[in-house]
């Protein structure tokens, strides 16, 4: 069995108190995990400078060449995990069986994190609008066109509170260390697999270790990071995104209500686009802030949700090593069932009715000895203002909403990704203006399909950095 | 073979049996009782008077609930033995609603007495002065900590705290506002430890504690250059690894600090003495045979645990001011053998009880 230490600053320590890792099925120990306690972050993040500092030595381009080779030992290398060692097959194993995201998923997250490491000279090209990145090293630097540009980092050290059950976020954090800002991971309890390995990778590709803090923990250890990094993201549920909210020193990401909305110049040519719906609700478990979980349009919203229903309501668990496995399971006992009992209780306002009902064969709460189910399901609704109207839950669900075209955007809420299906001038502009929504594709794109090269939720380099005035000479006589 | 913890250990019993009869008698003769227990009595099968002749007799009364203590007239608790004593009330448990009240005139001296003569010297001198860095108001701690200086020859230095008001900024996720009132108390006992006192000792809890370090470690000091000796310490958040963390990167190797479990029901239950063998393992005993402290089965909680089982802490008071026969507290921990210092079942690992520790807002301050 593993047994995987607290790292701090890239030396392993033992922790007197560990948890165990199971196997969400058999009920099996896959690790111990050390724990921190929250004094023990708030003691270390007194050198958080030396962070920075250890990677500053090395040039971002250099950094860059790192993130490549990281990928490659993260994707396809037998790296060392505590006291034993990880091969990919055995990683993807692993998080299945402690987050209940089945194998295949797990892979392809893996490529997409592979993915970011790889392209990373692009994807920071593209996020710091083409800024020659000694600029941020060295504080201060000038743009082709002449201008002076100077850059200071908001924070040695980014802190990261990261969530259990969707390891598609830990993309967000590879690009900060080739912006030679250290990192301080607080790893969900269920998904300890992600933080570590990527470490080693890093490692193994020559980032220096004491760049990196890896704190397992309790909600303490958590709320220390919070505290103590300058700068620090945290995933949660509305009252997380709540009580950080205008809090300039997290970012936080909570649930994306990521919807499809149709113009009325487009919206009877929704049949076109079902299987675009669909994939959007469907992939991935339906478990991603980026996942569909609202289709907003003026008319035919019965018919699309009906053929929505019709195309994803047989999909039904099965095992979490069978590629094909479509559904995540509730792996912490009760949360499908509430989740189910919730969804149950607001259909009975009046105003939305599910559709998947009729084509599921079996209920929608599917229970297991040591893991729940909850099988797709589609509603559709007639009032915009319905509790079910803008809702997402962790497995594919979502509300086909009838709504007139000039309602939609001041009635559709915060948004993480909108794709909407419209070539109507007015309708893009309002769109483009609407600050409501974060993502914003205009066209036949599914909201699942995100472009690495644009920012997310916020730009990092933004968040990392502060654009500041610097002079080193008089300026020019006004 | 009897061993000497052994003749220890049933001489202990033995005591306990009969400060439980004294102690019975005191509560449930109507000469001496108070209004509560003798009207309480009347409900019960039995006659306590009789029928209670040792400690296990404790078990036939009903488990005692807490919530009897909330709301007036507090004086309901008075023994009439005791009718005539200057008396204090104090706070206890919980951090909102209605207080859970309790009445006392001696009991917290003599608490603190005890647990004073289990102090060492050398860590808390004798004759020097202490700061009390804790919570304060309507609850006994100020008090208590302040007998156990002027017990030990020393003047407390008090700085203010109410958890009530952290409670209040955690639960509308003020973190800011909390943080300001952490501040402002840590701003305090700074003040307090640069004011050229002779302070030497300290209680404090480990939140307070490591802000209070980490405070003085941005400013170049440390507790101990600031003066520090020894400190104790309360909790469930003083853990095995908190522990650990304290004396190796919080404190250093010359500020002595001992842990404490208790409330203002039970008194002080004093931390089995540091051996590095145990690996910083916390092992707590009752005062003993003023309190007993059961680790009792989660689904029959009038049978105690195995050795090294996990159960619910259960209390039991016999003073002449409170008389508590078996009280389920809110943290559960470990059954433990005895020592020869304290020759009766200890608890460790200490901790929120799990059923109801999703609920409860535990270390605020």
């Amino acid at each position: 069995m593993l047994d995987i230490p607290v790292i701090r600053w890239g030396q392993p320590y033992e922790s007197l108190e560990k948890d165990q890792v199971v196997h969400f099925e058999t009920g099996e120990t896959l690790a111990t995990v050390h724990q921190a306690n929250g004094g023990l972050v708030k003691m270390d993040m007194k050198k958080a400078k030396r962070a920075r500092d250890v990677l500053r030595q090395i040039p971002i381009d250099d950094l860059i060449e790192m993130c490549k080779k990281a990928a490659d030992h993260y994707l396809n290398g037998t790296l060392p995990l505590g006291n034993g060692t990880q091969s990919p097959e055995e990683f993807c194993r692993m998080q299945s069986a402690t987050t209940g995201l089945p194998e295949h998923m797990c892979a392809s997250n893996m490529k997409k994190n592979s993915f970011v490491l790889t392209h990373m000279r692009e994807i920071l090209d593209a996020l710091t609008r083409g800024l020659p990145l000694d600029i941020l090293s060295k504080g201060y630097g000038f743009e082709d066109r002449g201008v002076t540009v100077s850059y200071q980092a908001n924070a040695p050290v980014l802190g990261m509170v990261l969530p259990s059950n969707s390891p598609g976020v830990h993309t967000l954090w590879m690009p900060v260390i080739p912006l030679q800002i250290g990192l301080v991971l607080k790893p969900g309890p269920q998904e300890p697999w992600t933080p570590y390995r990527m470490y080693e990778a890093f490692a193994q590709a020559g980032v220096p270790r004491e760049a990196i803090s890896i704190y397992p923990g309790g909600p303490e250890v958590g709320a220390a990071v919070l505290a103590d990094c300058e700068r620090a993201m945290i995933f949660g549920g509305i009252p997380t995104v709540e009580r950080y909210h205008g809090n300039p020193r997290v970012q936080v990401h909570g649930p994306g209500f990521s919807k499809f909305i149709f113009g009325d110049d487009k919206v009877d040519e929704w049949e076109k686009h079902v299987d675009l719906m669909a994939d959007s609700v469907v992939i991935n478990s339906g478990r991603s802030c980026i996942s569909c979980s609202g289709i907003w349009a003026s008319r035919h919203g019965a018919e699309i949700a009906d053929a929505i229903a019709k195309k994803i309501a047989s999909v039904a668990p099965l095992p979490m090593n069978d590629p094909k496995a479509p559904l995540a399971a509730f792996t912490v006992p009760g949360v499908a069932k509430a989740i189910n009992d919730q969804i149950e209780e607001k259909l009975k306002i009046p105003g939305v009715t599910e559709v998947t009902a009729k084509y599921r064969d079996g209920s929608r709460l599917v229970e297991h000895e040591r893991c729940d189910y909850l099988r797709p399901t589609v509603l559709h609704c007639t009032d915009p203002d319905h509790p079910l109207a803008n809702t997402e839950y962790m497995f594919p669900f979502v509300t086909v909403v009838d709504c007139p075209e000039k309602k939609m955007l001041s009635s559709i809420g915060t948004t993480l990704v909108c794709s909407a299906i419209t070539e109507n001038p007015d309708l893009s502009q309002q769109l483009l203006d609407a600050t409501n929504i974060d993502r914003l594709n205009i066209g036949v794109v599914r909201t699942i399909a995100l472009n690495w090269m644009q920012p997310h939720e916020g730009n990092i380099i933004d968040f990392l950095f502060r654009a500041r005035a610097f002079q080193n000479s008089p300026p020019p006589a006004h | 073979m009897t061993t000497n913890l052994d003749t220890l250990c049933t001489a202990a019993k033995e005591k306990l049996d009969a400060h439980t009869r004294e102690m019975v008698a005191w509560h449930f003769h109507p000469s001496t009782g108070s209004p509560f227990w003798l009207e309480k009595a009347a409900t019960f099968k039995f006659d306590p008077l009789k029928e209670v002749n040792c400690f296990d007799d404790l078990k036939k009364f009903p488990l005692f609930e807490d919530d009897w203590l909330r709301g007036g007239p507090v004086r309901r608790w008075l023994p009439k033995g005791l009718e005539g004593k200057p008396l204090y009330v104090f706070e206890t448990g919980g951090t909102t609603g209605i207080p859970k009240s309790r009445l006392v005139a001696e009991d917290h001296w003599t608490d603190y007495e005890i647990f004073s003569d289990t102090l060492p010297d050398e860590s808390f001198p004798k004759g020097t002065d202490w700061l009390m860095l804790g919570p304060s108001g309507p609850r006994r701690l100020r008090l208590a900590v302040e007998h156990l200086a002027q017990y030990r020859g020393g003047i407390a230095f008090c700085v203010d705290l109410d958890p009530r008001w952290v409670v209040k900024l955690l639960k509308k996720g003020d973190i800011k506002g909390m943080e300001a009132y952490r501040d402002h108390v840590i701003d305090q006992a700074l003040t307090v430890l640069s004011a050229g006192h002779n302070i030497q000792s300290m209680f404090t809890t480990p939140k307070l504690l490591e802000a209070l370090a980490m405070r003085l470690m941005d400013d170049g000091s440390s507790v101990e250059e600031a003066g520090i000796k020894g400190i104790f310490c309360g909790g469930t958040e003083f853990t095995q690894q908190w522990y650990r963390f304290a004396r190796e990167e919080l404190l250093g190797p010359n500020v002595y600090i001992t842990p404490t479990y208790g409330n203002t029901l039970m008194g002080l239950a004093c931390g089995k003495p540091f051996d590095p063998a145990d690996n910083y393992k916390i092992t707590y005993f009752a005062p003993q045979p003023r309190a007993t402290i059961e680790v009792a089965n989660f689904k029959d909680t009038n049978q105690v645990v195995d050795y090294g089982q996990t159960g619910r802490v259960k209390l039991y008071t016999l003073t002449k001011e409170l008389f508590i026969p078996g009280f389920l507290e809110r943290d559960e921990g470990e059954r433990e053998k005895p020592h020869e210092k304290y020759p009766w079942d200890g608890i460790s690992g200490v901790r929120p009880f799990h059923e109801i520790a999703k609920t409860t807002t535990v270390g605020v301050y």
